[in-house]
């Protein structure tokens, strides 16, 4: 959809929609029993539905990326490293409460991201996915040089051993469920406020959202921030959850990997897309756990078949191609004469759609 | 002997209809001129031709042979070529490259670097320049140069004079004969109704898709080909 | 005296990795795709070699002969089947399909490999050197790979800029519409670049299994350094990647040299410093846009 239609012809811009009603009606009472999970589940099945939760707040946010702002990067982990690593440090280390840590390790991931962002921006399309890998790839290396961080072999998170394992697993399924709810929600405001709009934009044409007066590279800087503290988030969940971190594994391309799935596998460009697909995704991971690495060479061909025959993913085949949607920030523009003909969209992954290409 | 023969075309640009039934002979050896305003469909036609775009219904037959659905490379290899609106020098590549790459197919014929140098000197003294670094005009050369390297039996212009200097446009038209000569058919798109006329034989009129006026080139009356190409 | 035998021996491994750079550079000079799956094809590369060799006793060097055919089939077949139609996507397509192609692969390698290191046995040839003075000695090897560097990079220039489908290739990338009209069919000349690059990686992924005990996760590695010499040298040439070659081979043996942990983020250190100070790469658009 272009702007230069919603300016000259008498159409009206809405987003509520009746499914998003009904969306807010199946949300409410799904997110108010997880609420309740610690009272209902075994420690073993939270545990494990925080690593869910992680997986959602990642391909969320490699959503935002790449959904949204055309940017695909396989350096996420460099932020996951930085949340989960930040965590333990200003835990164990300057003995901060480790519930403030949380908060103080995103930011430190958000301030480390802008001047990064810098260096990645000089690169596009594939090539900037690559430069974010180096990138991540550079952090490793300078963490596994520092003595204060473990070096090579890692840190334990100690702080919260004190409490008791029970008490332990039930706050940290709550910080992540509630990271969850922060991450969705960040990315429908984001997306429902004039920066979406232009990202819609950009998404649709890179040249001409930026005539138009979008500023292409700061909005997507403002993503890219975003992503950056959004995956430090999860990274300091997965820290919380495992009490160990290494930087083989938590530095791990693997991580770009998985959300990349989630997110192709789910359906790019839409909110509701990386949530079913971080199901799926773990859903697989626990099915196929028995053939060893057979289960990445599925996802991995499952990727490629979706992104050629199916770009709006799970998500766009069970909504009928956006018909429904829970979340509704995709700006519909509505002709006042005829209410509910919708002027069509343009899918993500689509010809020309996105600027780095 | 009928060269080209389109058969009411339709061609759409997604949900929008450019073309609606238009159909087009040329015989060989005849010069055809489509005229029309801005927005009627020439460079459509021109691209449905050059097998840019595949029509939605009607069909296309050269030399007798149903081409509608052929990939525009392989209608090179049959003798359709195309300089495309815009020129779309390549503009890494030097002029003898552009040429060569003109040549890519390897079809026998007249032309070759020798025989392009020769009728457009503009062409040869620039050799060696780079497109991007080509005037208008000398780029327009070019396009034509390349176009004839594959040695097309049937040559179509889009708008060659579009933009260019009046002396420049008398240059490139100069060629033409030359090039009909060597026994090409040539099918040109003009804004410049005088230019389309004196140049042409026939000359076919279009207007928001259609075609709205059809005949050889001294029988039309100024007043038929205003009304015709203005729609009034 | 060690510093410039370290810079020696960094000029000799960016040969290497020039080599392996090559074909990243002459997809993306021709196609506009960056293809992530470039690293892990020139470990299957590697592990052709090695089963060849060891499994089938080929003789090291005539494994070359066989592996480069076979890798440039895998590129013609990988572009008409998987690569052209992500092409025609659009979008992010492209990068998508090639990292997931990239996971496959290398997934694939460790089922049927397992993880286990490996290398190709050459015999003599790997330790023969020759000695500059007393602390100064070119192996043999090294040199040999830096020299066939050169003459590939020398070869695909040439094939470029004078060879009718190397022509053709340009004009595609220039404009593929029009290259249409000149009866270019972009599809199988894109076929046929795929297949040259791979067939380059093809060369550069035995020499690297020669050279190196490698993994199936070597390719990481592998894309990582063939990137950053592309960056360095300036995209869209390649003479330049070769120059990046070395230079990222020179720093990371210099770094290597100050403090063993330190070759590989030397190596990342000057692609970052090159990035923020010279984006467009030390020698840009030597050759085609
Ligand atoms: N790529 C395109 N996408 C959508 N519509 C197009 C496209 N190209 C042309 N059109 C539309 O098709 C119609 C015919 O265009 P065409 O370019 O064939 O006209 P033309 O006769 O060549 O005009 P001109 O003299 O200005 O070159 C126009 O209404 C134009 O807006
Ligand atoms: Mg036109």
């Amino acid at each position: 959809m272009t702007i230069q239609e919603s300016a000259t012809m008498p159409v009206k811009v809405r987003r509520a929609t009746k499914s998003s009603w009904t969306g807010l009606a199946v949300m409410t009472p799904i997110l108010i029993l997880l609420a309740l999970g610690p009272y209902i589940l075994g420690r073993g099945m939270q545990q494990n539905l925080v690593i869910l939760f992680s997986l959602i707040v990642l391909g969320t946010m490699w959503n935002l990326l790449a959904g949204y702002g055309g940017m695909v990067s396989i350096g996420q982990q460099a932020y996951i490293g930085i949340g989960a690593y930040g965590l333990v440090y200003i835990a164990d280390t300057l003995g901060i409460d480790p519930f403030l840590a949380v908060p103080l390790a995103v930011i430190i991931a958000g301030v480390l991201s802008l001047p990064i962002s810098f260096l990645a921006f000089r690169l596009s399309g594939g090539y900037f996915a690559i430069g974010t890998w180096v990138i991540a790839e550079v952090v490793k290396l300078i963490v596994e040089q520092m003595d204060v961080l473990g070096a090579g072999s890692g840190v334990s998170f100690m702080a919260v051993t004190e409490l008791s394992p029970g008490r332990r697993i039930a706050y940290v399924y709550w910080l992540s469920l509630i990271a969850v709810v922060i991450a969705v929600a960040v990315t429908y405001l984001l997306m429902r406020s004039r920066l979406g709009l232009g990202f819609t934009a950009i998404r649709d044409d890179s040249v001409a959202a930026g005539s138009l007066g979008v500023r292409v590279t700061r909005s997507k800087r403002i993503v890219y921030v975003i992503a950056g503290m959004g995956c430090a988030l999860a990274g300091s969940m997965i820290a919380a959850n495992t009490l160990r971190v290494q930087p083989e594994s938590i530095f791990s391309v693997e991580y770009s990997a998985f959300m990349i799935f989630i997110v192709v596998i789910g359906g790019i460009g839409t909110i509701e897309g990386p949530i079913v697909g971080a199901i799926v995704f773990f859903a697989l991971q626990q099915w196929l756990s028995d053939f060893g690495l057979w289960y990445l060479v599925i996802l991995g061909l499952l990727a490629i078949i979706i992104t050629l025959v199916l770009p709006r993913g799970i998500w766009g085949l069970i909504s009928g191609n956006g018909k429904i949607r829970l979340f509704p920030v995709g700006y519909r523009l509505v002709n006042p004469l005829e209410r509910f003909s919708l002027i069509k969209e343009k899918a993500p992954v689509g010809d020309g759609g996105a600027p780095n290409a | 002997m009928t060269l080209l023969k389109v058969d009411s075309i339709d061609v759409h640009y997604g949900d929008f209809q450019a073309l609606y039934g238009v159909s087009v002979s040329v015989a060989a050896g005849e010069t055809l001129a489509i005229i029309g305003a801005n927005g009627a469909g020439k460079s459509t036609l021109m691209k449905a031709l050059a097998g840019l775009m595949t029509p939605t219904a009607g069909s296309i037959a050269f030399e007798g042979r149903d081409v509608t659905a052929m990939p525009s490379f392989k209608r090179v290899g049959l003798g359709i070529a195309l300089t495309p609106e815009g020129r779309r020098i390549f503009p890494s590549l030097s002029v003898e490259e552009n040429l060569l790459v003109g040549g890519h197919t390897r079809r026998k014929g007249p032309w070759n670097l020798a025989s392009v140098y020769e009728a457009f000197p503009l062409v040869a003294d620039r050799k060696d320049r780079i497109g991007i670094h080509l005037s208008g005009g000398e780029q327009q050369a070019v396009a034509i140069g390349r176009a004839l390297m594959s040695n097309p039996s049937l040559l179509l212009l889009d708008e060659v004079s579009l933009g260019l200097a009046p002396v420049v446009v008398e240059q490139i038209y100069a060629a033409l004969p030359a090039i009909t000569g060597a026994g090409t058919t040539v099918l040109v798109v003009e804004q410049d109704v005088n230019q389309a006329l004196k140049v042409s034989d026939r000359v076919q009129c279009m207007l928001e898709g259609r075609t709205v006026l059809e005949g050889a080139a001294g029988t039309l009356t100024r007043d038929q080909i205003a009304t015709a190409y203005f729609g009034i | 005296m060690e510093w410039l035998n370290a810079v020696l021996q960094g000029i000799l491994l960016g040969g290497l990795y020039a080599l392996l750079a090559a074909g990243l550079s002459l997809m993306f000079g021709v196609m506009r795709i960056v293809n992530l799956a470039h690293g892990v094809l020139a470990v299957v590369a590697a592990y052709l070699g090695y089963f060849l060799v060891d499994k089938l006793s080929v003789p090291a060097f005539l494994c070359i002969v066989i592996v480069i055919p076979v890798m440039a089939g895998i590129g013609y077949v990988l572009q008409l089947g998987l690569l052209n139609p992500a092409i025609a996507r659009g979008g992010l397509a492209p990068i998508l399909v090639t990292f997931g192609l990239a996971v496959v692969v290398t997934n694939l390698l460790q089922q049927f490999f397992s993880a286990d290191t490996r290398s190709i046995q050459t015999g003599a040839i790997a330790t023969d050197s020759i000695q500059i003075n007393d602390e100064i000695a070119i192996g043999v090897f090294p040199l040999v790979t830096f020299i066939v560097g050169v003459v590939v990079i020398a070869g695909l220039q040439t094939y470029l800029s004078r060879s009718r489908t190397g022509r053709a290739m340009r004009a595609a990338s220039d404009d593929k519409d029009a290259a249409q009209l000149m009866g270019i069919d972009n599809r199988r000349i894109y076929a046929i670049a795929t297949a040259i690059a791979l067939g380059v990686v093809g060369l550069a992924g035995v020499f690297l299994g020669m050279r190196t005990q490698f993994s199936p996760t070597y390719g990481d590695a592998t894309l990582i350094f063939a990137f950053e010499a592309v960056i360095i040298g300036g995209l869209g040439s390649l003479w330049g990647t070769l120059i990046g070659g070395v230079v990222l081979g020179i720093a990371q043996a210099v770094g290597a040299q100050i403090n063993p942990a330190y070759g590989i983020l030397a190596g990342n250190l000057v692609f970052l410093a090159i990035l923020a100070f010279r984006p467009t790469g030390l020698l840009q658009k030597a050759v085609n846009s």
